[in-house]
């Protein structure tokens, strides 16, 4: 499960700002609507890890949020496991940019938020610690999450968003905030996290070793409005290595020509 | 440094009151008013161990108190309800909130004609003036702290499937307890403020009656030690509505 097709896809905002500043007759009409996404395809296999790259406001938060059902105003077709998305549901976990975390709740309730309907006690604190536990947070299970760091608050929304078991888990951009080795760690722990529970992944990053590294499949999208520049699978097996592997280390210095930055600066 | 610090916390209020009594007594010894007018600081404080020994202060003190507390606990069982409703319903607050913002100018003072008519004389009319005071800023604090909610928090909510009462209950709620606990805390004083003017008016008991009371007698140090008791519980309500929002849960909201 976690099978993805994305047919036509099409979004805009209609940019009220937008039009005022226009109006004097800069060509811009009233009500005048700014096109993010124009005429998306792709097609994710199930349980695949799939990292989304692209330049800054290109839309790739505005495609995972469709793909949540967060945002509904939008033209073409999203399937997940053949059905239509219809609103956000517990199958299809969210992790946000900024902490999602519930402030006013320790780590230990805001990871039971998805086994709320666990009826037998028991079970419920057993599934409680063992996502705690894969995650390492033992012993913090009574903190706030403002008492954590921010890798220890992404790791606690990771088991939160593990702990309901769903069959995609949509990541914007997991790792940013992160000083240099909790960010190393923690790709590896999601990697981990992958090869473990084999869900289908869905990742938007800014960083494009994560996603030649983590990624089964990687998505480059060009700026506004978004098309697709490159949706492929990647093959190579782990640990990859960029030195050795020249492949792949030609299709990085493709990717970041891709993204308009000079390679080895 | 720590120890020092805490001192501090405790030493330094006591010279401000110190001062204030010191100019107070300088006031009356060479300003050369009358005792009658201006009471001195010992005459006040034997005035106040009178009113203490026959009891007329605390009766005073819990009269007011007891109408504070009705009218502000009535005010927060429908105010904080009704924020929460005009925060989260688009259509209640289009509809609804230019006629709070409309009645909350107006001071709950120039009410008071009103509710002797409806109420009579005695504690109703008083504890409606109270509750008046504190309805309007408990409503529109609760209100804007649920607009001012992090939007993410609802698509949290929305993920993990919440029914509505659960969006209230772990969302809505908790997100709202310190900008509430704050309105409480301004509310509270206005409360406190209202019911003195009150109590000169509609009632025959309370702080305000006794300074009243005390005017008509022409026992000024009476009415020092009405200004004093009111002050002295001011503070009181303020410290323990302070008390009241340290909660761990919410130590999120002052970091």
């Amino acid at each position: 499960m976690g099978h993805i097709v994305i047919r036509n896809l099409n979004k805009h905002f209609s940019e009220r700002r937008g039009a005022r500043r226009t109006g004097n007759g800069a060509g811009g009409l009233a009500g005048e609507t700014i096109s993010v996404l124009d005429d998306v395809n792709l097609e994710f296999e199930n349980g695949e890890m799939v990292c989304i790259l692209g330049p800054s406001g290109c839309g790739k938060t505005t495609l995972l949020r469709i793909i949540a059902g967060f945002d509904e105003q939008f033209e073409g077709q999203v399937n997940v496991d053949g059905q239509p998305v219809d609103g956000p549901c517990a199958d299809h976990i969210f992790l946000f940019q900024s902490s999602g975390l519930l402030p006013w709740m320790t780590v230990r309730q805001n990871v039971g938020l998805g086994l709320r309907q666990m009826q037998d006690q028991a079970k419920h604190d057993e599934t409680l610690r063992e996502y705690i536990e894969i995650v390492e947070l033992e012993g913090f299970e009574d903190h706030y999450p403002h008492q954590l760091s921010g890798g220890m608050q992404r790791r606690a929304e990771l088991a939160r968003a593990l702990a309901v078991n769903p069959e995609l888990l949509i990541m914007d951009e997991p790792f940013s905030g992160l000083d240099f080795f909790t960010h190393m760690k923690m790709r590896e722990e999601v990697v981990n996290m992958h090869d473990y529970i084999g869900k289908t992944m869905l990742m938007v990053t800014h960083d494009i070793d994560d996603a030649l590294i983590m990624g089964d499949r990687i998505v480059v999208m060009s700026g506004r409005p978004s098309t697709i520049k490159l949706a492929r699978k990647l093959d190579f097996p782990r640990p990859r290595d960029f030195e050795h592997n020249e492949e792949l280390s030609r299709l990085r210095a493709e990717v970041f020509l891709m993204l308009g930055v000079p390679y080895a600066v | 440094m720590r120890n020092n610090r805490f001192k501090l916390k405790y030493v330094l209020p006591v010279i401000s009151f110190t001062l204030l009594v010191l100019i107070w007594e300088l006031l009356a010894r060479y300003a050369g008013w009358s005792a009658h007018v201006f009471p001195a600081p010992e005459q006040v404080a034997t005035g106040m161990l009178e009113l203490i020994a026959d009891g007329s202060l605390f009766k005073h003190a819990v009269a007011s108190l007891y109408r504070v507390t009705m009218g502000f606990y009535l005010a927060f069982l429908i105010g904080v309800p009704t924020g929460i409703v005009l925060g989260r319903w688009q259509f209640a607050r289009t509809l609804l909130n230019p006629v709070v913002q409309f009645l909350r100018p107006i001071s709950p003072l120039a009410w008071i004609p009103l509710a002797m008519l409806w109420f009579g004389i005695g504690d109703p009319p008083a504890i409606f003036l109270i509750f008046l005071a504190s309805f309007f800023p408990l409503a529109v604090s609760t209100m804007i702290a649920v607009t001012a909610i992090n939007p993410t928090y609802f698509q949290v909510a929305a993920n993990f499937n919440f029914s509505a009462w659960e969006r209230i209950k772990l969302i809505v709620v908790p997100a709202i307890v310190p900008a509430v606990v704050t309105a409480m805390r301004i509310t509270i004083t206005i409360a406190w403020l209202v019911v003195v003017a009150a109590e000169m008016i509609a009632v025959q008991s309370g702080l305000g009656y006794l300074i009243l009371d005390s005017r008509n007698a022409l026992r000024m140090d009476y009415v020092m030690d009405g200004m004093i008791a009111i002050g002295a519980i001011g503070l009181l309500l303020d410290v323990i509505m302070k008390r009241l929002g340290r909660f761990e849960s919410t130590e999120w909201a002052s970091g």
